[in-house]
């Protein structure tokens, strides 16, 4: 190499083979991350909103507590998580490079951005809401099943919408560590070799999917609104 | 049947609800009302114990509320329906399935819950609005819907926080006789809390005037009705403004409110008295479910008011001449 000017490197009849691949390993990547999000951090939403003094079972101290971990896990810029947490991560997967090392610091910091999320999505219901709930003889887990989730889920789904587009920008981060995916692709192929059509074919199909799974989460927000 | 017994609430040092003793006969409606902040919707969130009493109890058909765990009290609750203020319906459920919201909270079957929730809905005339949203709901249907979800568990006591406030008067009407009908044909116990005399004279047996978190004044609508010196007497029936007599005659205020008075009496004392008597302005209605009035009229003054008074008193109106021409220009203001 001795131009350092961005140049077309692959022919662009060879960009599928090396971009659908890594689609396909972001795709993995922000799908694994999203589904442990939901199963870790609507849970943690639901109970630090209720244990909140709005919530059906106030509760200062493991309000706080949840809290404060959910703040934890925002506080640190992505990179700086995802190197501080290696050992943590060889731990519980084993190795330090690939996929599955990025889904852990991913899991890390999108459970408390989408506790965060819900908490909020749920606060928006009216309080009068709950009301009806407990006079009419529900059990709390009813009220949240029914009443809250219920009427939240269009903001529940914007928070959705966000995080998986937060995701993918951390897949990207991610990237860094060799985790694959088109974040990894950009910058290895595209930056690290100069090969302008690769950082190109990245850059527009990163734009692309995000802007249809904003546009597919503003839609589904809009139908679930009556 | 409701009993509250000395209830009081505190917040802080800050006393909402101080002593209250008040009882509703089954199938009978009784209206709490009371200028805002008098601690009405403090009341109403005691009677479901959405909040705590600080002291005293609650007795829904002889049980006894406030001593209940969370679990008896969730069971408790369901004897008591509750229709909230604009009805706070669910935004993303449809009519059918607010009101089948409280069923499934029961656990019921679905064919059951479909079977009542029609039921429900064919009561409060809303069957063809089923699958609406609220949202596509007007006020009035979104408070029959919220009565019909407030009925779901067959509750015999039914408490209604501002039920027709923002409504037109059409519509309060509609929902007044709604309410009426399930006394009438299901002996629902209802509390209605309002601010608003017409819900009180069209379909309350019994009203109570809360201030300060205090009652005030408590009765049957029909004998508070003729009470002469009373704030909610007065509030219940107001004055009408009246135009002045010609100058040969005097002002007589007139009041009653009883089933024996006779609809005819404006003629039988005009024929006892030997004079005519000019109508000069007047309230005429039912209250409590008698015939009530309030009426201002000229009166020759030639005639003695010793036999004006007696003529009216024999049929049980209570009459007053009224002295001055300042006095009638304050009824008038």
């Amino acid at each position: 190499m001795t131009t350092h000017v961005l140049a077309l490197g692959t022919p662009w009849s060879g960009v599928p083979a090396l971009l659908f691949p890594a689609f396909g390993q972001s795709a993995e990547m922000v799908g694994i991350v999203m589904a442990i999000v939901i199963l870790l951090g609507g849970p943690l939403g639901v109970l630090i909103f209720n244990t909140s003094p709005r919530g059906l079972a106030p509760h200062a101290q493991v309000n706080a507590v949840v809290s404060w971990i959910a703040n934890l896990g925002r506080s640190l810029p992505f990179l700086v998580l995802m190197a501080t947490i290696i050992p943590f991560t060889q731990l519980v997967v084993g190795t330090t490079i690939g996929i599955k090392a990025a889904i852990i610091p991913m899991s890390l910091a999108g459970i408390p951005f989408f506790a965060r999320l819900m908490e909020n999505a749920i606060r928006e219901v009216p309080p009068e809401m709950l009301d009806v709930g407990v006079a009419s003889g529900a059990s709390r887990w009813q009220i949240i099943r029914s009443i809250q989730l219920t009427e939240a889920l269009p903001g529940i789904v914007a928070g959705l919408t966000l995080n998986i587009i937060a995701m993918i920008e951390y897949s990207a981060i991610a990237g860094a560590i060799g985790a694959g995916g088109l974040g990894y692709l950009a910058i290895n192929d595209g930056y690290e070799q100069f090969d302008g059509t690769i950082m190109i074919a990245c850059i527009a199909l990163l734009i692309l999917i995000v802007q249809v799974i904003q546009f597919t989460g503003d839609r589904a927000v809009r139908s679930l609104l009556h | 049947m409701i009993e509250i017994t000395a209830l009081t609430k505190r917040y802080g040092s800050h006393t909402v609800l101080d002593n209250i003793d008040f009882t509703v006969e089954p199938g009978s409606i009784a209206a709490i009302v009371g200028p805002s902040g008098a601690g009405k919707s403090t009341l109403f969130r005691c009677v479901n114990l959405l909040e705590r009493p600080t002291s005293g109890t609650i007795r829904v058909d002889g049980q006894e509320l406030t001593n209940l765990s969370r679990r008896e009290l969730r069971v408790a609750r369901r004897a008591i329906g509750t229709v909230f203020q604009s009805a706070n319906l669910l935004r993303r459920l449809t009519a059918a399935q607010n009101v089948a919201l409280p069923l499934e909270f029961l656990r019921l079957s679905d064919e059951e819950i479909h079977r009542r929730v029609r039921e429900l809905l064919e009561r409060v005339d809303m069957l063809h609005r089923a699958n609406h949203y609220p949202g596509q709901l007007s006020g009035g249907q979104r408070q029959r819907i919220g009565i019909a979800r407030g009925l779901a568990t067959r509750p015999s006591v039914l408490l209604a926080d501002e039920a027709t406030s923002g409504l037109d008067p059409e519509t309060t009407g509609s929902i007044l006789r709604l309410l009426a009908g399930l006394r009438d044909d299901l002996g629902v116990t209802i509390v209605v809390i309002t601010h608003e005399m017409d819900v009180v004279r069209s379909v309350a047996d019994v009203v109570a005037q809360i201030d300060h978190g205090r009652i005030v004044e408590y009765g049957r609508v029909g004998d508070v009705v003729r009470r002469s010196d009373s704030a909610l007497s007065t509030a219940l029936l107001p004055d009408q403004p009246a135009p002045r007599p010609s100058a040969d005659e005097v002002v007589w205020r007139l009041r009653y409110a009883d089933a024996t008075v006779d609809p005819n009496w404006l003629s039988r004392i005009s024929r006892e008295l030997g004079t005519d008597i000019a109508l000069l302005s007047g309230l005429v209605e039912t209250v409590g479910g008698d015939r009530a009035g309030r009426l201002t009229v000229g009166i020759s003054a030639q005639l003695p008011a010793g036999k004006v008074t007696r003529a009216f008193a024999a049929c049980g109106i209570r009459a007053h001449m009224t002295e001055t021409a300042d006095e009638l220009a304050g009824v008038a203001s």
